[in-house]
């Protein structure tokens, strides 16, 4: 029993990158109707981030927990003045590509800079060790990612449903033009949204700096399975998003014990499931359907 | 050449099919009189030069490889057989078809005389195909598969380096005799893995040891909670968590070995595979004492230090012992032909079949006629305890040698291998 409940924890935590991931992708695509390819790429440059400041000018990762996502952020609010913004009128093809070149050119860079070995990271001591919980010991590290995961999910989720400006995002995310009638200028929120988005990437990445392995390739293999979780999550939805991400870390690892070989195809086998039965995703909406 | 025949053939499809013709001789005709073909000596190396494997392998290992050239030049001056050697490089991305298609162009159309290095087994074994098909020299180094030297073993290609018999019986042998009886072993589900996990298997078996339990994980992978957290519940309850991943699915491995505290929980970490780039990447700290075998490293002893010297001054780096090999593989092969007079394949691997030698790389060295393993000794080596990352000083300084495995332990009996020269 306490194995089976181990192995449930074990997929929390992994969801909780998921989720994350999942959850910027989702805002940006609801507000935006672009599907930021990038996004793997900024969860890269989070954990590159938090090398380089240690690294570099020895700041330690708490503090590169604060200050990257928020650089990450700044950089995807001006990439989105300067390149996403022009698009926007156009096919979402157009952006598509765009955020899939800067991606590629994301990665080479980084790589050009560090080669393609993984970078040295260690855990913030604090987080060393295991805590009990009680049914079973846990890596303190993992139990912090876990729970910091959920509260952010929960704030994100505070926001837009219970201040204005959650308020006019979910709205504009709904219908556009809509809102846009009502008299709310939707535009000045397009920017933020998309500069948030990132900057959560860019968080999962700092997250990630302790435990996975630090490098160039690190966000390519991570960002078809997001793609996957927001599709199943339904497109939009940020509560969707969220779930889909520990579902799919859940199952992910159940794979993962019973069967390995399956593990890695069992996401695109729900997700094929989710479009042939509820082709909105198990938390989107049909078109059309009454709010 | 390659220039010429290319504009032939986009003049006329006549004019293509004589140059066509002309190219399939492959230079023999200009060699009248010499023995040297093309009065050139020409080798191909065949690496990763863009992705995973680019710095354990890589263009550093081009230039151990012309290093060996100019040492060579330099050793013999006007006595040379010829002062014309030729490298070339080309990247094979760890894909057999491009390492297939590259292996034949450098054979036939470049008219390269031994080919070297290709990392990945699959690919290393398609370049062998080749090699046997054009029966040309063919040095593999960066791969490990024992198939080279096995049942795909062929009279043109030699296995130098390393291979799975080797770590298994290293490091395996090793763990199990100082105590560690029950492994718990996790593979990545691919050749190279189930390659590792077999030859594991048998060594841990042969010395007393069992195998609790061998789990195939999903390749490439960047979890593994699945099975540090099983690794404590199996029964009996291991000794030992044998990790036979590579490169960065090992780095994730280590780092949650250390965080699920599998070491307080009374489970050794071994090793399968580790090059000095992977340890740099994990960093030492989290893999302090951790026991692992290697065919060489830099700092092994004077003579090892001396070429590592050299190979810095040139690189800015310390090479990695597939570095190592590229330079003596390359040394061997260039004295063969001085010994011979000729690049000819068929007199070479004669020349070299049952060869010994000892250099800075490979000690109480052979070139087995049987299944042309390149025997030597190989060493048990041991992680450095440090406080903190900043105390290894230099470049991959952070390996002790524990106990010298001698060739005959390090390589399984030639009548084992399962290889037919034909």
């Amino acid at each position: 029993m306490s194995g089976l409940l181990q192995q449930l924890f074990n997929g929390l935590v992994s969801g909780s990158f998921y989720a994350l991931l999942a959850l910027g992708l989702s805002v940006i695509f609801g507000m935006l109707g672009v599907v930021n390819f990038a996004h793997g790429a900024f969860y890269m440059l989070g954990a590159f981030g938090a090398f380089v400041l240690l690294d570099s000018a020895g700041l330690n990762w708490w503090l590169a927990l604060l200050v990257v996502p928020i650089l990450l952020g700044v950089i995807g609010m001006v990439l989105e003045r300067a390149f996403v913004h022009r698009l926007m009128h156009l096919f979402p093809l157009y952006n598509f590509l765009l955020t899939f070149g800067i991606a590629l050119i994301l990665q080479d860079l980084i790589r050009l800079k560090y080669g393609v070995t993984s970078q040295p990271y260690p855990r913030p001591t604090i987080l060393d060790g295991m805590v009990d919980l009680g049914v079973f010991t846990y890596p303190k590290y993992q139990v912090f990612v876990l729970v910091l995961s959920i509260v952010l999910s929960v704030l994100v989720w505070l926001v837009l449903t219970r201040t204005r400006v959650g308020m006019i995002v979910r709205a504009s995310t709904e219908r556009a033009e809509l809102t846009q009638s009502l008299g709310i200028d939707v535009r000045r929120w397009v920017t933020p949204v998309f500069g948030f988005g990132i900057a959560l990437a860019g968080l999962a990445g700092v997250l990630a700096a302790p435990m996975r392995a630090v490098n160039s390739e690190m966000g390519a293999d991570l960002i078809i399975v997001i793609f996957a979780v927001v599709v199943i999550g339904g497109l939009g939805s940020v509560v969707g998003s969220v779930a889909a991400g520990y579902i799919v870390g859940m199952l992910t690892e159940f794979g993962n014990f019973y069967i390995p070989a399956l593990s890695q195809i069992l996401v695109f086998v729900l997700m094929a499931l989710v479009l042939l039965l509820r082709p909105a995703g198990l938390f989107g909406r049909e078109e059309g359907s009454p709010a | 050449m390659a220039t010429k025949l290319k504009k032939a053939g986009a003049l006329t499809a006549t004019l293509a099919m004589g140059a066509v013709i002309a190219g399939c001789a492959g230079g023999g005709p200009e060699s009248e009189g010499g023995k040297i073909t093309d009065d050139a000596i020409k080798l191909g190396v065949i690496t990763d030069l863009s992705s995973v494997y680019s710095e354990l392998a890589g263009p550093n290992a081009v230039e151990a490889v012309k290093m060996a050239v100019e040492d060579f030049k330099a050793e013999h001056g006007d006595d040379a057989v010829t002062q014309n050697i030729e490298v070339t490089e080309a990247d094979h991305q760890n894909k057999p078809e491009i390492a297939n298609t590259t292996a034949r162009e450098m054979y036939d159309r470049d008219g390269v005389d031994a080919i070297f290095d290709v990392p990945t087994s699959s690919a290393a074994l398609a370049v062998a195909n080749i090699a046997k098909q054009n029966q040309k020299m063919y040095f593999n180094i960066g791969a490990a598969t024992t198939e080279l030297t096995g049942a795909q073993c062929n009279p043109y290609t030699y296995h130098y380096a390393y291979n799975t018999h080797m770590l298994a019986h290293g490091t395996g042998k090793t763990v199990t005799e100082q105590g560690s009886k029950s492994w718990y072993i996790i593979y990545p589900d691919y050749a190279f893995g189930q390659d590792m996990n077999k030859s594991f298997t048998e060594a841990i078996k042969e010395s007393g040891g069992n195998v609790v339990k061998a789990d195939a994980t999903p390749f490439p992978n960047d979890n593994f909670a699945t099975f540090m957290t099983k690794a404590p519940t199996l029964t009996p309850k291991p000794d030992v968590l044998g990790t036979m991943q590579a490169g960065d699915d090992l780095v994730n491995v280590v780092n949650q070995y250390n965080e699920f505290g599998l070491q307080d929980k009374g489970i050794n970490l071994a090793v399968g595979l580790m090059f000095d780039t992977d340890i740099a990447s994990i960093g030492v700290k989290k893999l302090e004492g951790t026991l692992y075998t290697t065919p060489w490293f830099w700092n092994l002893d004077d003579r090892s230090r001396e070429w590592a010297d050299r190979f810095k001054q040139r690189t800015g780096t310390r090479p990695t012992f597939d570095h190592a090999a590229n330079y003596s593989a390359t040394m061997q092969y260039l004295e063969a032909v001085q010994r011979t007079g000729t690049d000819d394949a068929d007199a070479i691997r004669k020349e070299l079949d049952g060869h010994s030698f000892d250099d800075f790389f490979a000690r109480n060295a052979q070139f087995r006629a049987a299944d042309h393993a390149v025997t030597h000794d190989a060493y048990l080596a041991k992680l450095a305890k440090v406080k903190k990352e900043s105390e290894v000083k230099e470049d991959f300084d952070f390996t002790k040698a524990v106990k010298k495995i001698p060739a005959e332990e390090a390589y399984m009996d030639a009548a084992d291998s399962g290889c037919d020269m034909g």
